[in-house]
């Protein structure tokens, strides 16, 4: 038996449906997408591409060709949390290259990759719309301004891993 | 004191409660409108005579936009707000949603009625978590208010007002491409015509406007087009929320009225950092043609004043740039940005985003010549007016205008393998050289 969606993440799903006409649960693709992600290791296997396809009625090229065009969808497995630095030009002109270059040795990874605790991974990210606050990054949902080395300290002791 | 308009609650604790939105006003449009039953057309007037250009980027005037709609035709319609915000340098919407997201709701109220819409969605992009959870709270206010569903205080008018959260494209900003994506797909922008106010969302007549645009609509109905339309310059009405980023002392967002001068805006901002010289901006995201000190400083910032310049007032978003500047490093970062982004559909963009990315890198690296210089001025140009959407336009445009304005920059960066700017050894452009040996120079990408 391959990957089944859970009742939870089912009626989360089900929410979202509400929201469309009747025939079009295809609109509800990105978001049961993203639910079935966060709550699966943050990362989406192909079972669970298919078993999203099965739950709304859709082809499963219709699935994958979306999972595989958004950014925030990861095709392959990732840490517990998601860093995004932005590097473009705000960020880049508030010295996100010094941002960056502390979180790779600070890690022990470079951008792309995954630590070997499995606790972190690095992303680049484009304009977040915070470039009032740059250098910036994201880390899963929430959003981090004006970074320095001793703040992204911080935030990671917060993480606890 | 500028903040009259869509951060008009900021005053307020917490700014974005349905409490402090109807402390200053807030829904007394929309409840008039329902309740006096005012005509669709007196609004959409209403709309014209204030001269509000759509915030988004492209300032098509808004009553124009909406009047494309006919109203009187069967059949489902919708409203969609462009919550996408992805054009680097633009954080306006951001702070809207989080702020005022009341304002949002209640223009999106009074488009669905001008334009006889019972359902709305507004496409928020994935990265928002926050600025959606307090969209959706706001929402859940409303509803509670009797202020969206069935027959909304009697009037017989019904609206229904939803979130969509978007999932990481830039792409998915362009109106046709978000109308793709609402519908669970790649977002690829469609071949217009048809124009979504014939065919839209599930093929039905949609208008799609930006977030500030719609928040600029229950201000006009309250105090008037005339009001409105006098706060900016001709042709220009109202506040626009201003995002300025970069070399500033005080980045962020600043409402103050269309056609303020670039020197003002600059001074609010705290103008250039510790005393630095400006070298040049761009005044509009990164899509626009960016300018250089001497013509920026003389700017007003309004869409004709801008165009006339050379470049867009875009969705108003100012990235400063001081002299440690290097362009060559910026334009190439940009570049990046468009390959990264174009999504793929047509040739011209696809191909050509790339070409103009690794040509620029080349040059970064040391590996440039002459010849690429004009080969990049090539390649731009054949993208322009080429492509399916203005993501092709918005690659090209950086391109032209910084080779335009700056290229012997470009020249020594090529002759010499570095940057004019590093090689200026001030204590401060040292510093920065130091710097930027010890990660090899700059970021590489991809
Ligand atoms: C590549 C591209 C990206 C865009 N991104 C946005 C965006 O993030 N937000 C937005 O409001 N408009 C964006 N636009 C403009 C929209 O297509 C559309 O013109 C706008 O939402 C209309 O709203 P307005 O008339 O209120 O400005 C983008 C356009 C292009 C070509
Ligand atoms: S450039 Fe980094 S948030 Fe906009």
């Amino acid at each position: 038996m391959g990957f089944v969606i859970s009742q939870s993440e089912q009626e989360e799903i089900d929410r979202w449906l509400l929201k469309y006409p009747p025939h079009q649960k295809q609109s509800a693709v990105l978001p049961a997408l993203k639910i079935v992600q966060e709550k699966n290791g943050g990362w989406l296997a192909t079972e669970h591409l298919d078993a999203v396809a099965d739950y709304l009625s859709l082809p499963k090229i219709a699935v994958y060709e979306v999972a595989s065009f958004y950014s925030l969808f990861d095709l392959k497995p990732v840490g517990k949390h998601k860093i995004y630095v932005c590097t473009n030009v705000s960020c880049m002109l508030a010295g996100s290259e010094t941002i960056v270059g502390y979180l790779e040795r600070r890690l022990g990874i470079k951008m792309g990759e995954t630590t070997q605790d499995g606790c972190f991974t690095l992303k680049e990210a484009e304009c977040l719309a915070a470039c009032g606050g740059a250098p910036a990054m994201q880390i899963d949902n929430t959003y981090y301004e004006n970074l320095t080395p001793e703040k992204i300290e911080s935030i990671l002791a917060g993480l606890n891993g | 004191m500028d903040n009259i308009v869509c951060f008009r609650t900021h005053h307020l604790n917490p700014p974005w409660s349905l409490q402090s939105y109807l402390k200053v006003g807030g829904y007394s449009a929309w409840k008039r409108i329902l309740v006096d039953k005012v005509p669709r057309q007196t609004i959409l007037a209403s709309i014209k005579a204030s001269a509000l250009r759509g915030r988004g980027g492209a300032g098509f005037p808004t009553g124009v936009k909406w009047g494309f709609i006919k109203a009187e035709l069967p059949g489902q319609k919708y409203v969609v707000c462009n919550s996408d915000e992805g054009e680097p340098g633009t954080f306006k919407d951001r702070e809207i949603l989080l702020m005022n997201p009341h304002q949002v709701i209640e223009g999106m109220c009074i488009a669905a009625y001008v334009m006889s819409a019972t359902v709305g969605y507004n496409y928020i992009r994935g990265e928002f978590w926050e600025p959606y959870q307090r969209f959706e709270a706001a929402l859940e206010e409303a509803k509670k208010e009797g202020l969206l569903g069935n027959n909304i205080f009697g009037s017989g008018f019904d609206f229904h007002l939803h979130t969509h959260l978007g999932a990481g494209a830039y792409i998915c900003g362009e109106e046709t491409a978000l109308i793709e994506s609402l519908e669970g797909k790649k977002g690829f922008p469609r071949y217009k015509p048809p124009f979504p106010a014939t065919y839209g969302l599930y093929g039905k007549p949609t208008t799609v406007n930006n977030t500030e645009t719609f928040a600029c609509v229950p201000v006009i109905l309250e105090k008037g087009a005339e009001w409105f339309l006098k706060l900016g310059v001709p042709g220009n009405g109202g506040t626009k929320i201003f995002s300025i980023s970069g070399h500033v002392n005080k980045p962020g967002n600043y409402e103050a009225p269309l056609g303020i001068s670039f020197q003002e805006l600059l001074k609010k901002a705290g103008g250039v950092r510790q005393g630095h010289a400006l070298k040049a901006v761009i005044p509009g995201g990164s899509s626009v043609p960016v300018l250089p000190a001497e013509v920026a400083s003389t700017l007003n910032m309004d869409y004709e004043s801008l165009a006339k310049a050379g470049s867009l007032l875009g969705a108003g978003s100012i990235i400063v740039m001081d002299e440690t500047t290097c362009m060559v490093k910026v334009l190439a970062r940009i570049a990046h940005f468009y390959t990264q982004e174009s999504c793929g559909q047509c040739t011209p963009c696809r191909e050509g985003a790339g070409w103009l990315w690794r040509i620029v890198h080349r040059i970064t690296q040391g590996q440039g010549s002459l010849k690429d210089i004009e080969l990049l001025e090539d390649v731009a140009n054949k993208i322009m007016g080429r492509t399916i959407c203005a993501l092709g336009d918005a690659a090209a445009m950086p391109v032209l205008s910084f080779i335009q304005h700056f290229r012997e920059e470009f020249v020594y960066y090529v002759q010499h393998g570095k940057s004019v700017v590093y090689s200026q050894r001030t204590s401060r452009s040292r510093k920065f050289l130091d710097y930027s040996g010890e990660v090899g120079g700059f970021i590489s990408f991809g």
